[in-house]
């Protein structure tokens, strides 16, 4: 078992009468990508703010590399780095002042200072605005400067609060980039989105939120197996033999469910597209199209929350 | 529960880019340069004055700052109506701004507390304050020198520097009650307004809004003195609430070394004493202490209030 970096236990947030979150419980590894996900207001933000001591619990504990956020704030902000929603830069200084101004107040020695900040803005493409004003910046820029900045300072853990949100799909895949760059250094990376698919190609491991609960936690294929019911979704279009049958008996098979346009849609535990195929000719049909597609974070979050307001209503 | 790590760390990084953000900030070269003229039209007006009597006064420089000519005030009146503006301007976005520019919680996800963030604000806005008089105090000085020819004596630059400080004093006042507005409101135009009023209030109506109070508090009746002299006491108690009042009490007894008492004076008090004899220096100090230390006690105060509501507030907006 790799380290854990951040460990909260029961932690619980109530503004006047309402809970924000609720009895939440996470342990983030070393080296991991950890994606929270959930609607807004769901207390994704809130419980980001109560990892980093910004604002305090009103029960519960966390620890972030050993330390208590409310202890020892200065020790748990000097190894995280933070890029919240919406970032701000002083917009009449350059992006080199802004980074200078942060790399002073996190005690980074004057002879290192420069250096640092020069390969950070190298790093987020950047260099070549580095001397121009922020006010002239694009959202984009800013988010990757907001990055150079948690490079700047060194940071062991990168906390990103909605790092791609109102970017363009050009912008958005770069910013992905770059967090993926960051996680195969060794940083351990915890980002909140309701951006699903975001939040699939670069998360290891993902909580989903839902009124301050973790509903689920775990990797993408490992939920969608608890909410789906089946990790791998095989479409058939088949003619010349009842395919569902065909197929429903096979071991692995979750669910069959007919499409619209005459196919079906088979759940299942593995890749069984083998087995579908062979089962469909055997049974004296004429097979026109098989095709296989993991299960998207999607389809979990659709199906997800639809069952909880299900159950909530019954 | 103890904290660990110095709330001061990163202050002094806040302070000075505060102060280098003031110095070259639009907003502020107005102000300041409205100061400058008005200060100089304050001073101009003195000198004019002044060449009538030359040769019958022993503190000429002092008389530089404290001389009017109609209608034009003196230079001493216009600092007391115009520092709360440069203080206003330096500090009633201080704390709400940073919520607008989104960049609170960047900074305070940086390892430092709070509290160096109200502390670096505030400490940069008396650094841009300390220059600014300083500056002023000498271009006033030099300018005292050419055009009357004469150096200022000992006394005279003890007691003008003993006037910066006062100045900085009520500046503060100032600044902090500005810095408190901003982080009551988290609108800025918000802030700023209710810090306007409040200077409208403290430099317009005050007077006559403690000349109402003492009415209705201690009304006088004209067949006892003493209800008078009580009337008298209330008026200036509630007129010393004020900064403006302290401020040019203050002003008062140090640059015109004659003045002998701030409040009431009794004949049999006045008994031996050479009227018109200038007080030495130390005397006149002494006379100011209790107002300059309310001033220092009003700044310390309305921070304090400042540093509670920052202190509670939510980070996130």
């Amino acid at each position: 078992m790799s380290d854990i970096v951040i460990e909260a236990r029961g932690l619980t947030k109530r503004y006047g009468g309402t809970i924000a979150v609720d009895g939440l419980d996470l342990n983030i590894e070393a080296g991991e990508v950890f994606g929270l996900l959930g609607p807004n207001g769901s207390g994704k933000t809130t419980t980001i703010l109560m990892l980093l001591g910004l604002t305090e619990p009103s029960s519960g504990t966390v620890s972030v590399l050993g330390h208590n956020p409310l202890r020892e704030p200065l020790m748990v902000k000097r190894e995280v780095g933070y890029l919240p929603d919406a970032i701000g830069f002083y917009d009449q200084l350059t992006a080199r002042e802004n980074l200078r101004y942060t790399a002073k107040l996190s005690g980074i020695p004057a002879a290192e200072r420069e250096k640092r900040i020069g390969e950070a803005l190298q790093r987020v493409r950047l260099a070549h605005v580095a001397d121009r004003r922020v006010k002239t910046f694009s959202r984009g820029m800013r988010q990757r400067l907001g990055l150079a900045e948690l490079v700047a300072k060194g940071s062991r853990i990168a906390i990103l609060d909605e790092p791609t949100s109102g970017l363009d799909p050009q912008s958005t895949q770069e910013l992905l980039e770059l967090i993926a760059s960051f996680a195969g250094e060794g940083m351990t990376v915890l980002l909140s989105s309701h951006l699903l698919a975001m939040v699939q190609s670069v998360c290891d491991r993902v909580a989903l939120f839902r009124d301050g609960k973790a509903g689920l936690i775990g990797t993408v294929p490992e939920i969608a197996g608890k909410v789906l019911g089946g990790v791998y979704v095989i479409d058939v279009e088949a003619e010349g033999a009842d395919a569902k049958s065909a197929v429903s008996g096979i071991e692995g098979v979750r669910g069959v469910t007919p499409r619209k346009g005459g196919g079906i849609q088979i759940d299942a535990d593995r890749d069984l597209r083998g087995e579908v195929a062979a089962a469909i000719v055997a049974a004296g049909g004429r097979l026109k199209g098989l095709s296989m597609s993991q299960s998207s974070l999607d389809d979990v979050y659709v199906r997800y929350f639809r069952t909880q307001e299900m159950a909530d209503a019954a | 529960m103890q904290r660990k790590g110095s709330a001061l760390s990163g202050m002094s990084t806040i302070a000075w880019k505060e102060a280098a953000d003031h110095f070259s900030s639009a907003r502020f070269h107005f102000v300041m340069l409205l100061v400058l003229l008005t200060a100089f039209g304050g001073v101009y007006g003195a000198i004019g004055e002044i060449k009538n009597t030359i040769g019958q006064d022993p503190f000429l420089f002092l008389r530089l700052l404290t001389t009017s000519k109609q209608p034009v005030p003196s230079f001493v009146a216009f600092l007391g109506f115009m520092l709360p503006l440069v203080s206003i301007a330096l500090a009633f976005d201080g704390i709400n701004g940073e919520y607008g520019r989104r960049t609170m919680s960047r900074i305070l996800s940086q390892p430092i507390y709070r509290d160096a963030l109200l502390f670096g604000k505030f400490v940069g806005g008396m650094i841009v304050l300390t220059i600014s008089l300083l500056t002023l105090w000498l271009l006033v000085t030099g300018l005292g020198i050419l055009t009357l020819g004469l150096p200022p004596s000992g006394e005279e630059i003890a007691r003008g520097l003993c006037f910066l400080v006062a100045c900085l004093a009520y500046a503060g006042v100032w600044l902090a009650l500005s810095l408190f507005l901003s982080t009551v409101f988290r609108q800025a135009a918000t802030s700023a307004l209710a810090a306007l009023a409040l200077w409208l209030v403290f430099s317009i109506f005050w007077g006559m809004i403690a000349h109402a109070l003492t009415a209705a508090l201690a009304p006088i009746d004209p067949t006892d003195p003493m209800t008078l002299v009580n009337a008298v006491e209330w008026q200036t108690g509630l007129a010393r609430l004020s900064p403006n009042t302290l401020f040019s009490e203050t002003a008062s007894a140090l640059l015109n070394p004659q003045t002998r008492s701030l409040g009431l004076v009794f004949i049999n008090q006045l008994e031996g004493a050479i009227p018109g004899a200038p007080l030495p220096f130390s005397q006149s100090a002494l006379l100011v202490w209790p107002q300059l230390s309310g001033m220092v006690a009003a700044m310390l105060l309305i921070f304090t209030a400042a540093y509670v509501t920052f202190q509670r507030q939510e980070v996130r907006a």
